[in-house]
C-alpha cells in the first residue's frame, strides 16, 4: 500500500491544532502507517513537495504565511484549513480592530521593559497585514475542520475519511468553533 | 449663513402636533434651520415628545439626509446615478473641489462646505445634478460650477442665488392622454359625487388601471379591499418617494400635473371613505413643497379640499405633504408607512397589507403618484376609454423617463405595449446597446431584445428608461447599481444586510482587476439567497443587475477575470502598506507579487 | 375539530392566530431560527426560519398556519440557504468562539452546528464595534450583535423600558442604547431584566457568570438545538450563563 503523504504547517496559529493531532495518542501507530509526512513542525522539512493533503493551522497574518499558504497550495491534492484560526482568523484577527500604528507602538515602543525601542526594519522579519484573515481568503480550500483545537478524535476521524476517499462527515460532538 | 441657535424646537413640534408620528418631520425642520441633529437635540426631543431618546436616535441615525456633525453653511451632493457618472459626474465633482480646496465627505477647513455623492435625485433627463441644501440644481457643466463656487465664496445665502440654477424645464416630449390633455380641477371630484362612490370604483374597475409604481396590482382591487375593510379611520397615502434611479415622470407630475394627483386621492378618498391623505415626497424633491403647498392651498380655497368638498355634507378630505429624508426603501409601501409614522423605514412583515393595516394600523390605500392621476381621468371620462387604450393585460398610456445615451430625454406618454425600439426611435438612440428598464430593480435589456414591448405582462416598469451606447460598460453600470443596493438596504434582515454588501464588494474586486470565476459563482450564489430569502422587493432584485448583465454581457465580466481558478478576497500587497510606511521597509519580502 | 397544516408531509395541528413556527415547536418540530422567540413578536429578521409555503418562501415565524397548507423545511436546498445565512452573519460581526464566554450556550453557534457548518466561507468584513463595559453587571459586547433585535423587543415589551434599539442602515446597522452618551451605565438597564438574558449570542452577558458551567458541559456542547426544549421551559434551570 502507497503511503499518503501529508504537510502540516502552522501560520498565525498557536500550534494547538497540531498538538490536538499529536493527541490522538496510539492511534498515531495506524497513523504512521498509512501517512509519510512532508513538511511539517514534526519532521522538520522546510518546504514541501507534492502531497496528497495539506493541513494548515492557524491564520494568515504576514507576508511569509502567504508565501507558506501558497507553497501549500501548489503541492497539495486537498488542502484542509484546521483549527479556528485559519478558518476564521481566530484570536490573532481580534487584532484586526486595532490600528496596526498601535500595535508596533505597543510592542517596539511601550513595552514592559523596553528601554529606547526601535521599530525594527529587517526584511528577514515577516511583515504584518492590516488585518489578520483566514486562508480561504487567500487560498483556495477544500475541506474546513473547525475547533479550537478540534479534538483529536475529529482530526483523526476527518483524516480516516478523507485516506478512504470518503467525504467526511463530523458527528455533532465533534463539530465545535471553541 | 444659518443662524445655528434659530432652531425652536417647541416650535417645530408644536407645528407638527407634539406627536412622534411626524418625527421624520420634525426631524427634517430641526435640520434644515439647525443645519445639524445634535445630539442633545435628540434628548430634548425625547422630553418634548415623550417617546424614549433610543427611539428618535433610530429614526434620526436612519435617514441619509440627517446627520449629527455640521456639514457646513453649503452642503452638496452629487447625484451617483451611472447616468451622472456618464455626463460627467466625478470630473465636475473633483472640479468643483479643487475650485473650493476641499476634499469630498470633509467639512472644509473654514466649516463652510460640504461635498459628497447621494443616490439618483430625479433629473437623469437633466444629468450631471445635485442638491444643495436640499435643492436641486441640474444640468451641471463647468461654467455652472464656477458660478456655484462663486456664490459660495461669496458667501452669498441661497435665497439669493440666481433662480435660474434652480430651474427646472419638464421635458415632456411625448404627451398622450394623461399629461396632454386639458384639466379643470375638480371635474373629476364631481363626477365621481354625480356618479357615487360606488359606481366610481366600478369605473375603476372597468379601466383595467393597475399601479403604476411597477408592481402592477389592480387599483380597483385595493381600493376595493380598503373601502371593505373596518376601521376607526381610512386614509390615502400618495407615494412619491420616486427613489429607482432614472425615474423621474413623477416629479414632473408634480410639478404641473398635481391637481390631476390631489383629486385622484380625493377620489379615491371618496370611495374608501378617507378624511385624511398625505403626499408622501421624496426629500430630494424638497424644492416641489411650497409649490404643492400652493396647490393645496387653491384646492381648499376652491372647496376641492377641506370640510364639505364641493358642498356635499360629509365629504371631508385633506392633504398634508411629508418629506422624505434620504431613504429610497421608503418607495416601497409599508416602509413609507413606518416612515410617515415617524420610524425607520422598514418594510413590515406581510400580510396584513395596507389595504386592512396601514397608517397607523388603519386601512390605508397607498398608491404612485401616476395611479392616481390615471384615477382622476378615469374618474372624469369613465373606465372604458381608458381600457380601451394600451393591451388587455395593461391598460391606458405610461409615463416613460429616458435618459442616457440620446438625443432627446424626457418623459414620453406611450400607450402601454409599445417596443422599447420606438421608444428608442423616438428619443434619438440610435447607437442603443441595451437599456435599464424599470431602474436598477428592473430589468436590463440587451439590442436583442428590442422588439420586447413595454406592459405588466413583458417588461413591467415603473418608469425608467435608461439608455446605454454601444461606447458604454455594462459592468460598470450594474457595478453602479450594487453601490446603489448596498447603500439604500434598510438592514432589517440578514439576506439583504449582508447579502448587497457582499456584491458590491466582489463587483469591486472585479472593477480593480482582482477577479476570478469563484467570484462570479460567488454573486450568483449571493443572488439565490437575495431572491429566495430576502424580506422585501430591494433584497429580492438587489442582484438582478448584476445577474442579468453577467447573461446578456459576459464580456464586460470575462475580461476583467484576472484568472479562471481563484483570486485572494483582499489585496495582498495592498494590505502590507501601512506596516511598509511603519517599518520604512520597500525591500523584496515587504511586498507579495501576483503570481 | 383541530386544524392541521403539513410539514415536511407530517400533519402538524395549530390554533387560529398560531405561525407556522408556533404550532411546529408545538408539535416538537424544530425550524432553525435566531431572531423568534415564543414570548415575543415575531419579527421574521433573520430569516433562518424561511420555509417553502406551498411553492413560495416565506419565514415561518410571521407567516400563519392555515388549513391544508403544505409546507416544507427540512430540505436539502432549504438547510443549505440557512448555513448561508448563518455563514452571513458571521462574517458580518466579529465572532470569535474560542474567546466567548457565551460559547457552548450560543444559539448562533448551536443553529450553525445544527446545519453543519464548517467554515463563514464568505470573506469577513472585521468590522470595527464598540464594547461597553460601563454599566456594573452587564455588558454590551457589540462585535457579537447579529441585530435581532430580541432585546430590543425585551426591554420595550417585557421590562417596559426601552433600553435598546437599532441604529443606521444596511451594513452599519447597530445596537444603540437609550442614553445621552450612548453608554449603557446611563440607561435604566437591570441585571434581572428579561432584555439582559434573551439575547441569543454572546452580545449581552451578565458579568461575572461567563463560566459557571465549564465549555464543554453547556447547552449545545452535546446536544442539537433542536433537540432542545424550546426556551421558556429551560429558564432558569441552572443553565450556564454567560
Amino acid at each position: 500500500m502507497t503511503k499518503l503523504k501529508v504537510a502540516t504547517c502552522s501560520l498565525a496559529g498557536c500550534f494547538g491544532c497540531h498538538m490536538s493531532l499529536l493527541d490522538i495518542d496510539e492511534k498515531l501507530f495506524d497513523l504512521v502507517q498509512a501517512v509519510e509526512f512532508d513538511r511539517s513542525p514534526i519532521t522538520d522539512i522546510k518546504h514541501c513537495g507534492p502531497c496528497d493533503i495539506g493541513i494548515v493551522e492557524g491564520g494568515v497574518c504576514n507576508a511569509e504565511n502567504v508565501h507558506v499558504l501558497k507553497e501549500f497550495r501548489r503541492n497539495c491534492r486537498i488542502l484542509v484549513a484546521i483549527g479556528a484560526c485559519a478558518i476564521t482568523g481566530g484570536i490573532p484577527a481580534m487584532r484586526n480592530n486595532v490600528d496596526l500604528w498601535d500595535c508596533f507602538q505597543e510592542v517596539y515602543h511601550y513595552g514592559i521593559g523596553l528601554e529606547n525601542g526601535q521599530i525594527p526594519n529587517d526584511p528577514e522579519l515577516p511583515l504584518p497585514f492590516d488585518k489578520v484573515h483566514p486562508i480561504n481568503e487567500v487560498v483556495r480550500i477544500d475541506y474546513f475542520l473547525p475547533g479550537c483545537p478540534p479534538p483529536a478524535d475529529a482530526i483523526w476521524k476527518f483524516l480516516t475519511d478523507l485516506a478512504a476517499g470518503r467525504e467526511p462527515k463530523l458527528d455533532y460532538d465533534m463539530l465545535h468553533y471553541d | 449663513m444659518p443662524d445655528y441657535d434659530v432652531c425652536d424646537l417647541p416650535g417645530i413640534v408644536a407645528r407638527w402636533g407634539n406627536d412622534p408620528a411626524n418625527l421624520v418631520q420634525i426631524l427634517r425642520n430641526v435640520q434644515e434651520s439647525c443645519g445639524t441633529i445634535p445630539s442633545d437635540t435628540l434628548d430634548r426631543l425625547a422630553r418634548l415628545l415623550d417617546v424614549p431618546r433610543v427611539r428618535i436616535e433610530a429614526t434620526a441615525s436612519f435617514y441619509s439626509f440627517f446627520h449629527a456633525e455640521s456639514h457646513g453653511a453649503y452642503e452638496i451632493l452629487f447625484s451617483d446615478n451611472v447616468i451622472d457618472r456618464m455626463a460627467g459626474k466625478a470630473e465636475l465633482k473633483q472640479y468643483l473641489c479643487e475650485r473650493l480646496w476641499l476634499e469630498p465627505r470633509k467639512l472644509s477647513e473654514d466649516g463652510l462646505v460640504f461635498v459628497d455623492d447621494t443616490a439618483d435625485i430625479g433629473l437623469a433627463d437633466q444629468a450631471p445634478a445635485m442638491l444643495i441644501n436640499g435643492f436641486a440644481v441640474p444640468s451641471l457643466d463647468k461654467s455652472r460650477i464656477d458660478l456655484v463656487a462663486e456664490l459660495i465664496r461669496a458667501r452669498k445665502p441661497l435665497a439669493e442665488w440666481p433662480p435660474m440654477l434652480f430651474e427646472i424645464p419638464d421635458n415632456i416630449r411625448k404627451a398622450g392622454p394623461l399629461a396632454g390633455e386639458p384639466f379643470t380641477p375638480g371635474s373629476a371630484l364631481k363626477a365621481a359625487l354625480a356618479r357615487g362612490a360606488e359606481a366610481t370604483l366600478a369605473e375603476v374597475d372597468a379601466s383595467n388601471l393597475r399601479g403604476r409604481g411597477g408592481a402592477g396590482f389592480k387599483t380597483a382591487t385595493k381600493w376595493a379591499s380598503c373601502r371593505k375593510a373596518e376601521g376607526e379611520a381610512h386614509y390615502v397615502v400618495c407615494n412619491a418617494d420616486e427613489g429607482e434611479p432614472g425615474t423621474f415622470k413623477d416629479r414632473v407630475l408634480l410639478n404641473s400635473y398635481a391637481d390631476l394627483v390631489f383629486e385622484g386621492m380625493a377620489v379615491c378618498a371618496r370611495v374608501i371613505g378617507a378624511r385624511q391623505g398625505f403626499l408622501y415626497l421624496r426629500g430630494e424633491y424638497r424644492n416641489l413643497l411650497e409649490k404643492l403647498e400652493g396647490v393645496l392651498a387653491r384646492r381648499r380655497a376652491a372647496g376641492l379640499l377641506g370640510k364639505n368638498i364641493l358642498g356635499e355634507p360629509g365629504f371631508d378630505f385633506d392633504i398634508e405633504i411629508h418629506l422624505g429624508a434620504g431613504a429610497y426603501i421608503c418607495g416601497e409601501e409599508s416602509a413609507l408607512i413606518e416612515s410617515l409614522e415617524g420610524k425607520p423605514g422598514k418594510p413590515r412583515n406581510r400580510p396584513p397589507y395596507p389595504d386592512t393595516c396601514g397608517y397607523r394600523n388603519q386601512p390605508t390605500v397607498v398608491n404612485n403618484v401616476e395611479t392616481f392621476a390615471c384615477a382622476a381621468r378615469i374618474a372624469e371620462r369613465g373606465g372604458a376609454g381608458f381600457a380601451a387604450l394600451g393591451t388587455p393585460q395593461s391598460a391606458g398610456s405610461k409615463l416613460i423617463s429616458v435618459s442616457g445615451d440620446c438625443r432627446r430625454p424626457g418623459i414620453y406618454e406611450v400607450p402601454f405595449g409599445v417596443s422599447v425600439r420606438q421608444i428608442l426611435i423616438d428619443c434619438g438612440a440610435e447607437d442603443a446597446h441595451a437599456v435599464q428598464v424599470s431602474g436598477p430593480s428592473g430589468t436590463c435589456i440587451s439590442f436583442r431584445e428590442f422588439d420586447r414591448r413595454i406592459a405588466f405582462e413583458d417588461l413591467p416598469t415603473a418608469g425608467a428608461f435608461m439608455v446605454f451606447s454601444r461606447s458604454r460598460d455594462m459592468f460598470e453600470v450594474a457595478r453602479n447599481f450594487t453601490h446603489f443596493f448596498a447603500h439604500e438596504s434598510c438592514g432589517f434582515c440578514t439576506p439583504c444586510r449582508v447579502g448587497t454588501s457582499l456584491l458590491r464588494n466582489t463587483m469591486d474586486k472585479l472593477a480593480a482587476g482582482k477577479g476570478s470565476a469563484y467570484d462570479m459563482n460567488e454573486m450568483k450564489h449571493i443572488m439565490h439567497i437575495l431572491r429566495g430569502m430576502a424580506h422585501c422587493g430591494l433584497g429580492h432584485t438587489a442582484a438582478n443587475p448584476v445577474v442579468q448583465t453577467m447573461e446578456k454581457f459576459p464580456d464586460a465580466y470575462e475580461k476583467r477575470l484576472k484568472r479562471l481558478d481563484f483570486e485572494p478576497a483582499f489585496d495582498l500587497d495592498g494590505a502590507l502598506a501601512t506596516a511598509r510606511l511603519i517599518t520604512g521597509r520597500d525591500d523584496e519580502w515587504a511586498h507579495l507579487a501576483d503570481d | 375539530m383541530t386544524k392541521t397544516f403539513r410539514l415536511d408531509g407530517r400533519e402538524i395541528p395549530f390554533k387560529e392566530g398560531q405561525t407556522i413556527i408556533e404550532a411546529a415547536a408545538a408539535a416538537g418540530v424544530y425550524i432553525p431560527h435566531l431572531c423568534h422567540h415564543p414570548e415575543f413578536k415575531p419579527h421574521g429578521s433573520c430569516k433562518l426560519c424561511t420555509v417553502n409555503i406551498g411553492g413560495r418562501l416565506g419565514a415561518a415565524c410571521t407567516n400563519h398556519a392555515a388549513e391544508g397548507m403544505a409546507v416544507e423545511s427540512e430540505t436539502e436546498a432549504l438547510n443549505a440557504d440557512r448555513r448561508a445565512l448563518t455563514q452571513m452573519l458571521f462574517v458580518e460581526g466579529n465572532h470569535f468562539c474560542p474567546s466567548c464566554e457565551k460559547s457552548g450556550n450560543c444559539q448562533l453557534q448551536a443553529v450553525a452546528y445544527h446545519l453543519g457548518m464548517m467554515t463563514p466561507h464568505f470573506p469577513h468584513f472585521y468590522p470595527a464595534r464598540d464594547i461597553d463595559a460601563s454599566h456594573p453587571d452587564v455588558l454590551l459586547e457589540r462585535n457579537r450583535c447579529i441585530l435581532c433585535e430580541l432585546c430590543v423587543r425585551a426591554s420595550r415589551d417585557a421590562d417596559g423600558k426601552n433600553v435598546f434599539g437599532i441604529g443606521g442602515r444596511g451594513i452599519r446597522a447597530r445596537l444603540i442604547v437609550n442614553s445621552a452618551s450612548g453608554r449603557l451605565a446611563e440607561t435604566n438597564m437591570s441585571v434581572t431584566d428579561r432584555a439582559a438574558e434573551v439575547c441569543p449570542t454572546g452580545a449581552i452577558i451578565r458579568k461575572r457568570h461567563g463560566f459557571t458551567v465549564p465549555i464543554g458541559q453547556r447547552l449545545y456542547d452535546h446536544h442539537d438545538i433542536a433537540t432542545q426544549l424550546p426556551l421558556p421551559a429551560r429558564r432558569g434551570e441552572g443553565r450556564g450563563e454567560g
